[in-house]
């Protein structure tokens, strides 16, 4: 067979970790067993099928990360490089005669940064997992879907462990694709297939961003693999500083100078997908209607991983990053609006998943802050903190939907703490790392960022930082009371639900509440791998995270350091963030420990019209609809009635059709059926034919010029011309075939030209003309 | 003295009552008729000119192919007329435009 | 190896559609039973184009048979690693087209089958033509089969969409005759001898004005089966009322030889015009991929809906070709074979549906992928394989396409929006798609009728079991098709560039001196001399 023998898998090659291989394509051997099979197999098969992928994979990953960790520093990297997937050719475009080629190859590659990730997508994927099989027990098509879970897991693991930015993106589109699948799991809902078919379509905008990016990049640097691009942005820096377009533009008369660099375009496009997979403003929409899908999937995918991906794709790409002031500050900039008004509207939500939505969108708003300020460490540690504790918060409320039977409702819940226990403390937990209750993993890690907002080496940013961190403080004090507001409403007070519903509530089994308690254990204690805060107090715990990490994505690259000049505010920060935690909570306590709250209710008629905005999320969704949905949907219309149907169809192609069929028409009427007259015409035809031929024109034009006239007949088969230019009778000429005849006049004045024209039968006929020499006194 | 001219104008005369002939009777038999006079009117122009331009024997033999595709054509001819007699009980021309419709 | 092995590819079909002409027609089984062995003899035969297709640039396998040589008309036909995977596809789609028509045709089945084996041979021999006069012969050829097939056996509005197709691409292929005769008789003037051969007539340089009018109607020509935007509306016509074998032998295949036109004949006959006129057919081409996208999505009709789509996907190949850059030319061809399959799979998809309910209207469907779940499993793979979900063929295609375009606009001063606006069209291929299948699969059964509908048939999924394995094929392992396809797309660009320089300040029409085109080499003057030493790019 031809073809077999270039395959150019490379199983010899020494340097190759094979380890990498089987934790990607387990989750993808689950998932293609489960989806090809899964209605012929019983449910406990495919729970153990896809469950056993998993916790392989992470038990694998744990192995990996345990030999990565046993090597030095500056050669912590694995790879596994499975094949060529293609090459690009880029034209010479850039002044040299050749081409140049970019393969691509289907690699993965391990570094600390990566592990790190292994780890949280395999560990929280397979606790999740296990959680879905208690969760999903009564589904009737377990098969779809643990083979979507799965698929999830594969595809996330190829974004995680891409050794370049085309597999990153394979993975980037897989989970996007994944989250379509799960977020219209339940499909027979109309709202439900909607809800995932528009997570799809504005990832695909963002996607489209993420495109570009890597174009920019795959054009200015010529590679793609990520620590290829390293190298190059490390030692020449200036192919992607220095000015490479001009977006120079005319504003009310005011000239704007705009060329940015290769990096700051590259870098907001990747934002810009990065803004998409993770929810930011403007491309944040998707998410809360994402809560459609099941609650398992709500957990990973739309809290633990997924939605990290953004940042854990700035992080990769730190080094472009940090090459790109204005970059960063957009990245900054829009992750801090995006954490208050994500906070804001969790504020009033009462669908229990919509406020953990809200929440999620928020909180990533600040892990984008982190990198956004150069601190890749302390985001990629919040993006491991709030997996655990975010992901505990999701499945804790998966257990209170399960108990109330599926309304998610908060109003109609509390009192839920007597009922479920083990959720209740483990939601309590979660809730308190969330709201950055001292010491808990979100206190260490939402600290961190505040800090690195503010102390990270201000010259770049002006003014930036003060910003950022007052939106920063509002958002920890909005999250810490809309989170404690959705805990007692939940737990605290009198249950609100209805007898029936009452009298079933009971707390989840093992399979459910395992997952919680594991969760909710690392989300009180996984503060302790990175406790900066601890530091500002004088005690010098180790950094672990830190140590980690920093080597692989701080430094190296020229990096952005902190301000020697901002280390005496960052035990005040400390205190001050704790405060407005502790206060937040306080007040949350005062308002709504015994259920929903006459002061909120009173406070939200004092401004109806503002509270009806924040509820309806300050109607984005209905914004966009009106602009760019209605103005594509005119668009398509216009181009299908009034191009394609009426202006090319109509006038284009049955107007020749019709302008054809008119002149059918017209012409017809000469063909009148009698034979007769088409003799008589053919006669008279005939007829003029050979009276043509039989007198021959004699037509000629005669055109002075100064002395001379030259003359010009009309043609014709076998004509012979003689002239007489005076009209003197004799001609000037003997019969010849030339036309034209040139002759000079000695004298002014009028004169007859003669033209004798003799055709084939001999017979001549006689013209003339006269012309007038101009005289030289006129002239 | 008969010369070429004599049956070269008994020849055109023959022939212009052949077309007119043709051109403005409507009974179909005429129309065929008038067809062979404007043959034969022909006919007899060549055989003149090869009575008076007896070296090759061009007129004579043209004469013949036209007597034989003359019989031809009234064979054809007449059975079209014939059939379309029975199709629409008329010989006249201007009932003939079935084709046009 | 086969001797004669391109004359047998297009012989075999061509002797088999006679051969079913006096083959009796009360035996339909037996019909269909020889038709689709023919079909898929052609097709093992055409798997012996693939031994020895890697490593050299041109054309191999090359036969020569002088035809009327007073006209210099000879049978040249070749196969290089473009037209070989045409062929591939053609001969794979054929037996394909008949499996699915296999219950669905009943009337007049002698011919249909006459007409279903003529036009395989006139595809591949469009294909595999090196002489001009051979390839308009074939050309038109094509054209008839297609013509009965929509006219005879399609659906209510048939002879209007048949006339509709058949005077449309008769209008342009007219022209392009014209032109052919001009190009002729440029080359006799030129070169004191007569000929048709593509081989002598690329050694010809024309000045850019004669080019202009000579690429435009071969253009016309070519644009029209693309179909170009605004040149396409035949084929939503087309496609609705063809049956679905037809369908996917139209998108499949019948609709590449435009593009394949372009990159074979159009633009290295007459690469100063296509530069000229690059930026302006590169603009039509992304307002089909926008507009047909945004049509697509509103149309009521699933077919009509794929064929509009047809329309955004041709206008990606359509850039990619019009891009002039290596990476763009072979995304575009990638994408041809990708569109081919993911379109063919997506008409035959629509057809088991249109089968069982007799009705293409997307309401009337919906909520199905809970009654048909393998159908909605495999709709899912293909739709995403036209959306160039990466994994699936079309995403390679499309990246190449796109970074070609992007990377055009340095050096052939492409307008660099374009590779950004036609960006959007994978925006809207993912809106259009996704809102048909979610219309057509999601939400609750909404019409009692589709409660009893089966799933999946042994027949349908051995049509279709190809298909998705091509699929994950090429979006997997695409290496073996794209260094095939590389060579010589690489070797027409650079020519094409090549010839551009030659032929800039020409105002006479000259021969090209043997090994000139590889003496041009030296860089191209740039807009912008800009960047890279690209360290590490180099190999």
């Amino acid at each position: 067979m031809p073809g077999l023998n270039e395959i150019s898998l490379r199983p010899g090659a020494p340097d190759q970790y094979w380890l990498l291989l089987p934790i990607v394509l387990l989750p993808a051997l689950g998932a293609l067993v489960n989806g090809l099979f899964g209605s012929r197999l019983k449910r406990d098969t495919i729970h153990t099928l896809a469950c056993a992928m998993v916790f392989t994979s992470f038990a694998l990953s744990v192995v990996a990360f345990l030999q990565l960790a046993a090597l030095p520093h500056e050669a912590r990297h694995l790879t596994y490089r499975a094949y060529e997937w293609f090459t690009v050719t880029l034209p010479a475009a850039f002044g040299s005669a050749q081409d140049y080629r970019i393969p691509i190859d289907v690699a993965f590659r391990l570094d600390p940064l990566a592990a790190t990730m292994l780890l949280v997508v395999t560990g929280v994927g397979s606790l999740i997992h296990l959680y879905s099989t208690g969760y999903m027990a009564h589904d009737e098509s377990p098969g779809r879907f643990f083979s979507y879970m799965n698929l999830f897991t594969f595809a996330m693991l190829v974004l995680v462990l891409g050794e370049s930015l085309p597999v990153m993106f394979v993975g980037w589109e897989g989970v996007g694709l994944c989250s379509y699948l799960l977020i219209g799991f339940w499909f027979d809902k109309d709202e439900n297939a909607k809800a995932g078919m528009k997570a799809f379509i504005v990832n695909r905008i963002g996607d489209l961003g993420f495109l570009v990016g890597i174009f920019l990049l795959a054009l200015s640097l010529g590679v793609l693999s990520f620590p290829e691009m390293e190298q190059v942005a490390a030692h020449a820096p200036t192919q992607l500083t220095k000015p490479a377009f001009d977006l120079s533009f005319s504003l009310f008369g005011w000239d704007i100078a705009w060329r940015p660099a290769i990096a700051t375009i590259a870098a907001i496009c990747l934002f810009v997908g990065a803004a998409g997979k993770s929810a930011q403003l403007p491309l944040y929409v998707w998410l809360p209607d994402a809560m459609a899908g099941p609650t398992p999937v709500s957990a990973l995918i739309h809290a633990a991983t997924m939605v990290t991906a953004g940042v854990y794709m700035v992080a990769r790409m730190h080094f472009l990053f940090v090459l790109t002031a204005s970059g960063m500050a957009v990245v900054a900039v829009t992750g801090a609006l995006t954490a208050v008004f994500a906070a804001t509207i969790a504020l009033t939500q009462n669908d229990i998943k919509k406020v953990l939505a809200y929440s999620t969108v928020s909180q990533l708003g600040y892990m984008f802050v982190a990198v956004g300020v150069g601190a890749h460490v302390t985001g990629v540690f919040h993006v491991v903190t709030h997996a655990f504790f975010k992901a505990c918060l999701f499945l804790g409320a998966g257990s209170v939907i399960v108990a109330m039977h599926h309304r998610q409702d908060i109003r109609e819940m509390g009192g839920l703490k007597a009922l479920m226990p083990r959720t209740r403390w483990t939601f309590l937990a979660a809730t308190l790392a969330i709201a950055g209750f001292p010491f808990t993993s979100g206190f260490f890690s939402k600290d961190a960022i505040l800090w690195h907002a503010l102390a990270r080496d201000s010259g770049r940013y002006g003014i930036l930082p003060p910003i950022l961190l007052t939106l920063l403080l509002a958002g920890a004090a909005l999250t810490a009371f809309y989170m404690f507001r959705l805990y007692f409403l939940v737990f605290g007070g009198e249950s609100r639900a209805d007898e029936d519903t009452l009298a079933h509530i009971k707390e989840s089994p093992s399979s459910m509440t395992l997952p919680l308690v594991v969760l909710g254990a690392l989300s009180i204690a996984a503060g302790l791998l990175n406790p900066e805060a601890l530091h500002a107090l004088g005690l010098n715990v180790p950094l672990t995270f830190e140590g980690w990490l920093a080597p692989g994505i701080e430094e190296g690259v020229p990096a952005v350091g902190i301000a020697e000049m901002r280390k005496p505010f960052e035990l005040p920060l400390v205190g001050a963030s704790s405060v407005i935690a502790l206060a937040a909570m306080g007040f949350a306590w005062i308002w709504y420990r015994r259920g929903p709250s006459a002061e909120a209710e009173r406070l939200a008629a004092r401004v109806p019209g503002l509270y009806a905005l924040v509820l309806d999320k300050w109607r984005i969704d209905e914004l966009y609809e009106a602009t760019i949905v209605r103005s594509l949907r005119w668009l398509a219309r216009a181009g299908h009635e009034a191009i394609d149907k009426l202006l090319i169809d109509g006038i284009m192609v049955h107007g020749v059709a019709g302008a054809v069929n008119l002149t059918g028409r017209v012409v017809r009427l000469v063909q009148t059926g009698r034979v007769q007259v088409y003799a008589m015409a053919m006669a008279l035809g005939t007829l003029g034919i050979l009276y043509k031929l039989a007198v021959p024109s004699t037509d000629f034009e005669a055109r002075v010029d100064g002395r001379s006239v030259t003359v010009n007949a009309a043609e014709g088969a076998g004509y012979e011309y003689r002239w007489d230019f005076d009209g003197d009778g004799r001609w000037d000429t003997q019969f010849g075939a030339e036309r034209r005849a040139e002759h000079r006049y000695r004298k002014a004045g009028r004169h007859e030209v003669r033209l004798e024209v003799r055709n084939a039968f001999t017979r001549s006929v006689g013209e003339h003309e006269v012309v007038v020499r101009p005289g030289r006194r006129r002239r | 003295m008969i010369t070429l001219g004599h049956y070269l104008v008994l020849s055109v005369a023959i022939f212009t009552v052949g077309t007119i002939g043709f051109v403005v009777r409507r009974n179909l038999l005429v129309v065929l008729m008038s067809i062979e006079l404007q043959l034969n009117a022909v006919n007899l122009a060549l055989v003149a000119a090869n009575r008076f331009h007896p070296a090759s024997h061009a007129g004579q033999v043209t004469a013949f192919f036209i007597i034989a595709i003359a019989a031809a054509e009234a064979a054809v001819g007449l059975a079209i007329v014939v059939s379309f007699f029975r199709l629409r009980h008329t010989v006249r021309t201007d009932e003939a435009d079935r084709m046009r419709h | 190896m086969i001797p004669h092995l391109l004359t047998a590819l297009i012989a075999v079909p061509a002797l088999g559609a006679i051969a079913i002409l006096f083959c009796p027609r009360q035996t339909p089984r037996f019909l269909r039973y020889f038709a689709m062995a023919v079909s898929l003899a052609t097709f093992g035969l055409s798997l012996y184009l693939l031994p020895g297709s890697l490593g050299r640039a041109g054309f191999r396998l090359e036969e020569t048979v002088s035809w009327i040589p007073s006209l210099g008309i000879r049978y040249h036909v070749g196969v290089d690693g473009i037209s070989m995977w045409l062929v591939l596809l053609t001969t794979l789609t054929t037996p394909i087209a008949l499996l699915a028509s296999w219950e669905s045709i009943q009337s007049r089945l002698k011919e249909y089958l006459f007409s279903f084996l003529l036009l395989e041979s006139a595809m591949i021999g469009t294909f595999l033509a090196l002489d001009l006069f051979l390839f308009y012969v074939f050309w038109e050829l094509m054209l008839i089969p297609m013509y009965l097939i929509i006219g005879v056996w399609g659906g209510g509005r048939r002879i209007y969409a048949a006339v509709k197709f058949f005077l449309y691409t008769m209008a342009g292929s007219l022209l392009m005759l014209a032109a052919i005769l001009y190009l002729t008789s440029q080359y006799d003037t030129v070169a004191g001898k007569a000929s048709f051969d593509y081989l002598d007539l690329t050694r010809l340089l024309l000045p850019p004005d004669t080019q202009l009018w000579l690429y435009l109607a071969f253009a016309l020509a070519f644009a029209i089966k693309v179909p170009m935007w605004p040149l396409h509306t035949w084929l939503p016509d087309a496609h609705v009322e063809a049956p679905t074998a037809g369908s996917v032998i139209l998108a499949a295949v019948l609709l590449k030889m435009g593009t394949y036109g372009f990159l074979r004949f159009a633009i290295p006959l007459f690469p100063n015009a296509a530069h000229t006129l690059g930026p302006t057919i590169g603009g039509l081409a992304i307002a089909g991929i926008i507009l047909g996208a945004l049509v697509a999505w509103r149309q009521p009709d699933a077919k009509k809906l794929v064929a509009y789509s047809s329309v955004s996907h041709m206008g990606f190949v359509m850039l990619g070709l019009m891009a002039m850059t290596t990476a763009g030319a072979v995304g575009a061809v990638l994408q041809m074979l990708n569109h081919g399959v993911a379109t063919g799979a997506l008409f035959l998809l629509v057809g088991v549906v249109y089968d069982r309910r007799h009705t293409r209207l997307i309401e009337e469907y919906g909520g199905i992928a809970k009654i048909m779940p393998a159908y909605a499993a495999v709709f899912a793979v293909i739709m995403l394989a036209s959306i160039g979900l990466p994994g699936t063929g079309g995403f390679v295609g499309e990246l190449m396409i796109l970074l070609g375009t992007f990377s055009a606009w340095r050096a052939f001063e492409m307008p660099r929006l374009f590779a950004l606006l036609a960006g959007t069209g994978v925006i809207l291929g993912a809106v259009y798609m996704l809102s048909l299948y979610r219309r057509m699969f999601f939400g609750p059964v909404r019409n009692e009728a589709n409660r009893t509908l089966g799933d999946l048939v042994g027949r349908e999924a051995i049509c279709l079991a190809p298909l998705v394995a091509l699929v994950f094929v090429m979006g997997l392992y695409p290496r073996p098709v794209i260094a095939r396809i590389e060579q010589d797309a690489r070797q027409t660009i650079e020519d094409v560039r090549a010839k551009q320089r030659l032929g800039r300040d020409l105002t006479e029409a000259r021969l090209l001196e043997p090994g000139e085109l590889s003496r041009t080499g030296e860089s191209i003057d740039l807009e912008v001399p800009a960047p890279p030493g690209v360290p590490g790019g180099g190999q």
